[in-house]
């Protein structure tokens, strides 16, 4: 009863499901067709078999869920025989035929489906036994053509199992003159027509016309046979361009309307007035119903998804909890069609592969029930679809190994990819790490088929994984088709529409002090609520006519959020905010990033739609890599109010620089008549020895004549300078690192005594400073830096590799227990002007030394330091001291050891 | 003010050797389009400028509520020297599923011209010419180079984006 259950639980969802399936895979089933028949004049074409795999495999998976047994044991054991091909096997008339012979059965089948809503009962076993015959190695028997449906007919009776139809139980018996479907059903397989006439047509009309013939009892749910007609005609398949066309002209159709009114409103008395009315209401609705029929929630496709995950946990023995977010986000169709296939197979995946059984759950720790989330959200000209489980995530090691199997990585390369990198094997073809195959996933085609999927609609899928803790997949796919609210506004004289997704807030410059304006180094920024925000000017990315710096003031700083970044497009005005149809720019155009489509706005008038991620490309590329920790940086800093000695100096044009005094060893003033080149690098005699100079602009810009000021570093020994033009001032001020690096060699900028200031990182301009140096290293100790703030982190790792020290550094104790469960430290460095003192010492537990770091150390904090079992104390610029403590820990331990 | 030019469209083009030309002007130069490429001739009103567009994209039209290319003749032949036009005329082609609008000085008539009369490009034809033309019809008083859209996606813009 399980397929007559399925209608009354799931009601008219489970219909519209079915005959979703029924159109699709009758297509689908067509190209496998065609294909199969390309294939086999063709049979070195590796990518035809791909393809019907894919097709087979598809409706096999779907049919699973559907509840129709018959067509999923044909389709697996189709799919299996293809598959033989897949690896190689060759392809001969007779293998083709059989499997043309299933195929043609598959469509008999469906096409009862679709009349029926009902999968007919029976089974295949004489097809089956054939094809798996096949796959075991045996050649198949010479068989009827494809075009031959005597199979249909009866053929092979013996083989025919005729099983009683579950929905032909009827309650009540049966009137004299009525013939039981079981019956028909028989007389439908067995039927007197002649073999020549027989085809799929004839065949449908035949059983349609005998089922109407046939009495139909109404109390068995069978009544939608004889409306059966009627029940077709509900939804039709309309393709796209016609969609399309009707949209155009739609929109033709409101800027004439738009026309009229303006006419009409010159002329108060007009007659038109009303009619006009009308029909602007009429238009109106129009168009909604147009956009409507290209829009549908996402949580549409979704609904399969429940009932996917119960057949799932059923089959596999787990528990798992399905949450879905952001059903509503609206999706163009056709782009809801495209996805759907991958979001299946990737819940399967997830549910197969990814879920633990719920004994292996506990006893790791987890919670028995397993939990799969789908989520949707537009994120600027993107949908965003993410499917992530908390499940024992990819086994990298084994991706590894099985890429490097299938030649697709060499085993060092392999070695060295990064996680992220090695985590995208799975996406290629027949890649799978499933030992053995189930029915749900496992053969390999999944991820691939998923990939070809989304890239063909000009997406992108991303994985990350953990194991032990689960996979997420990413989805990235384009707005091109969907209909967005836009922001439209003005630079350079010209109109741009920018998604209102990415739209965060208005500010509206002035040359007060809340929002101005300021230049560093020529990059514009702006200080929102005491944080730097990176400015683009619009018209000077798009090079517009940009007329003098005087249009800073009184334009608008649109703040955009992108990913994890912040960042302001100046325009001149903001004009209005408009729900614009989003159209593809034209292939001659769509190497700019900078848009993301092109739109006709209410008046006729076409402008660009601006993409924000392509217009980043236009703020710098390393912007993106430390914008991460900026938010950490600021609320940690500005939560102490640590004030730092700072050097501030001038070097090269722009804003003034600045590196914490601490860092420096000595200033001094060299006469550049003194300095040399020797061996393609400036040097200097210094104290007897060279001393290599460096510069902190990319070109080496020496004076002509005088002194010019030098910052000396120590570095191994060794004196190393950077040349500067000016030493303005030595400060002591907060450091507030409010804005990340655009720049290489630039830990990021920060407001020092008012001024925007960049700060240096010193180890960027001297070659060494920041690199190991084995030779000091004597099997080397291991160190682990606690510290939360980055820019603290930058500088102090260089300090202690250069002391010969490997050096594992996190941001918070939090961070460090999964360092310390796995590996072990000979010392620790904290930070310890945070508090959390005894959480330290707990981790340090005496087995090794451990050393606090502040930027000021008081004596209270000498006191509380030395009660919780601190080692040392010492001031995080105190680098002498730093690494005169850490040489202390080095030959302690030597002697202990 | 669109002229739609497919009732110019005559069936005894394909049977002679007569072909049928949409004649445009670039200056005192003309120029013909096969008829049956051209699907409309309009006024270009107020275009839409894409800033970082490739060169010879003059803008964007919306034709009807088609989005339509603009690409600028005048700026692909090098044709600079520039003549104080009212209001831009363009022609509506169709290339690969999009719409583009060829923006000339003016348009001519429809001339019926034999092939006997088409000859090869002159060798010393200035090579943006030479990249966008099929060939050169001998007229009484003038010369016609006949605009291959084959070569104007194919050559010109290609170079030029």
């Amino acid at each position: 009863m399980e397929s007559l259950e399925s209608c009354v639980l799931y009601g008219a969802n489970m219909d519209d499901l079915l005959r979703d399936f029924v159109i699709e895979t009758t297509e689908n089933i067509d190209v496998v067709d065609s294909e199969l028949v390309r294939f086999e004049q063709d049979p070195n074409n590796k990518a035809i078999i791909a393809q019907i795999f894919r097709l087979v495999h598809t409706i096999k998976g779907t049919c699973g869920f559907l509840g129709l047994p018959r067509l999923e044991a044909l389709t697996h054991a189709a799919e299996s025989a293809i598959d033989l091909f897949r690896d190689g096997a060759p392809v001969t008339r007779d293998v083709v035929s059989l499997i043309l012979v299933t195929i043609d059965r598959i469509k008999m089948i469906m096409a009862e489906l679709d009349r029926s809503m009902q999968e007919p009962s029976g089974a295949d076993l004489d097809l089956i036994s054939r094809l798996e015959a096949l796959v075991l190695g045996e050649v198949p028997e010479s068989r009827p053509q494809a075009s031959d449906f005597s199979n249909l007919n009866g053929e092979g009776n013996e083989d025919i199992t005729v099983g009683t139809l579950v929905y032909q139980v009827l309650e009540r018996p049966l009137r004299p003159g009525e013939v039981s479907l079981d019956e028909l059903e028989k007389a439908f397989r067995e039927g007197d027509l002649p073999e020549t006439e027989f085809n799929s047509k004839t065949l449908n009309d035949a059983g349609l016309s005998s089922n109407l013939a046939a009495p139909e009892p109404a109390d068995t749910g069978m009544e939608m046979l004889a409306v059966d007609g009627a029940n077709k005609k509900t939804s039709i398949r309309v393709s796209v361009d016609t969609l399309e066309h009707l949209m155009t002209m739609v929109s033709e159709l409101v800027l004439t309307r738009n026309q009229l009114l303006e006419i009409a409103r010159r002329d108060e008395n007009s007659a038109f007035k009303s009619p006009l009315q009308r029909l602007s209401q009429v238009t109106a609705e129009l168009q909604e119903s147009v956009m409507k029929t290209r829009m549908q929630p996402i949580g549409s496709a979704w609904a399969l998804f429940p009932r996917l995950i119960r057949d799932l946990c059923e089959e596999l023995k787990k528990e798992i909890d399905l949450e879905t977010i952001g059903a509503e986000t609206g999706i163009d169709r056709q782009l809801l069609e495209m996805i759907k296939d991958p979001m299946m197979h990737m819940i399967r995946n997830a549910a197969d592969h990814g879920i633990e059984t719920p004994g292996s759950r506990t006893l790791v720790g987890k919670p028995a029930r397993g939990r799969i989330t789908v989520e949707a959200a537009q994120k600027g000209g993107y949908i965003l679809l993410s499917i992530s489980d908390d499940g024992r995530g990819l086994n990298l090691k084994r991706v590894r190994e099985k890429a490097v199997e299938l030649g697709l990585a060499s085993e060092s390369d392999a070695a060295q990819m990064s996680d992220q990198q090695a985590s995208k094997f799975i996406f290629n073809a027949g890649f799978s790490t499933a030992e053995k195959l189930t029915h749900i996933s496992g053969r390999g085609v999944g991820m691939d088929v998923v990939r070809s999927n989304i890239e063909q609609i000009g997406g992108s899928i991303d994985i990350s994984t953990t194991l032990g803790k689960g996979t997420r997949v990413e989805i990235k796919i384009p707005l091109t088709l969907a209909i967005a609210a836009a922001l439209i506004v003005e630079s350079g004289g010209q109109r741009f529409a920018l998604p209102q997704m990415t739209v965060i807030e208005l500010v509206r410059a002035s040359s007060s002090n809340e929002a101005r304006i300021e230049h560093l180094h020529s990059a514009p920024v702006l200080r929102l609520r005491e944080r730097l925000l990176p400015l683009m000017q619009l018209s000077d990315v798009l090079g517009l006519k940009q007329a003098s710096e005087a249009s800073w003031e009184n334009s608008f700083i649109i703040v955009c959020q992108v990913g994890q970044l912040r960042f302001g497009i100046v325009v001149d005005s903001v004009l209005q905010t408009e729900e614009i149809v989003v159209k593809p720019v034209s292939v001659r155009m769509r190497h700019l990033s900078c848009y993301s489509g092109v739109t006709i706005l209410g008046d006729g008038t076409v402008i660009m739609i601006l993409d924000p991620n392509g217009l980043l490309q236009h703020l710098g590329s390393s912007v993106e890599a430390h914008n991460d920790n900026v938010t950490d940086i600021q609320t940690q800093v500005s939560d102490e109010e640590i004030k730092t000695t700072l050097l501030v100096f001038r070097a090269g044009p722009g804003a003034p620089k600045a590196l914490p005094l601490a860092l420096v060893t000595r200033l001094e003033e060299i006469d550049v008549s003194r300095i040399e080149v020797s061996n393609g690098q400036h040097v200097v005699q210094y104290r007897g020895k060279l001393m290599a100079l460096f510069s902190c602009q990319n070109d080496m810009v020496l004076r002509e004549s005088g002194n010019q000021p030098v910052l000396v570093f120590m570095h191994g020994g060794a004196a190393v300078g950077v040349l500067v033009d000016e030493i303005i001032d030595i400060v002591e001020d907060v450091l507030n690192i409010t804005m990340e690096s655009t720049a290489p060699g630039i830990l990021g900028s920060a407001i020092i005594r008012e001024r925007a200031t960049d700060i240096i990182d010193a180890a960027y301009f001297v070659p060494g400073l920041g690199s190991d140096n084995p030779a000091v290293s004597r099997g080397r100790q291991r160190l682990l830096l606690v510290e939360s703030n980055d820019l603290f982190r930058a500088m102090l790792v260089p300090v202690m590799q250069a002391a010969g020290f490997e050096v594992v550094n996190v941001s918070s104790a939090r961070n460090a227990a999964p360092h310390l469960a796995q590996e072990k430290f000979d010392v620790i460095v904290a930070n310890i002007e945070n508090g959390g003192l005894d959480d330290f010492s707990a981790m340090a537990d005496g087995h090794c030394r451990l050393i606090g770091i502040a930027s000021r150390a008081s004596q209270h904090l000498l006191q509380t330091a030395h009660d919780a079992n601190f080692d040392d104390v010492v001031g995080i610029f105190d680098r002498e001291g730093l690494i005169a403590s850490l040489r202390a820990s080095d030959s302690m331990i030597g002697e202990a050891a | 003010m669109s002229v739609t030019m497919a009732d110019v469209h005559d069936d005894d083009t394909r049977a002679s050797d007569i072909e049928q030309l949409v004649m445009f002007y670039l200056n005192d130069q003309v120029f013909g389009l096969p008829i049956h490429q051209v699907r409309d001739v309009f006024i270009v009103s107020t275009m839409t400028r894409v800033p970082l567009a490739p060169a010879g994209v003059a803008g964007l039209f919306n034709l009807r509520g088609r989005v339509m290319t603009m690409l600028c003749m005048r700026e692909l032949l090098g044709v600079t020297q520039h003549v104080d036009n009212a209001g831009m005329t363009a022609i509506g082609i169709e290339w690969r599923g999009e719409s583009f609008g060829l923006v000339v000085d003016r348009i001519g008539e429809v001339a019926s011209l034999s092939r006997s009369t088409r000859d090869l490009n002159p060798a010393n034809l200035d090579p943006r010419w030479a990249g966008l033309s099929a060939g050169v019809y001998k007229l009484a008083d003038t010369l016609l180079v006949e605009l291959s859209l084959d070569a104007l996606f194919n050559n010109s813009l290609k170079n030029a984006a």
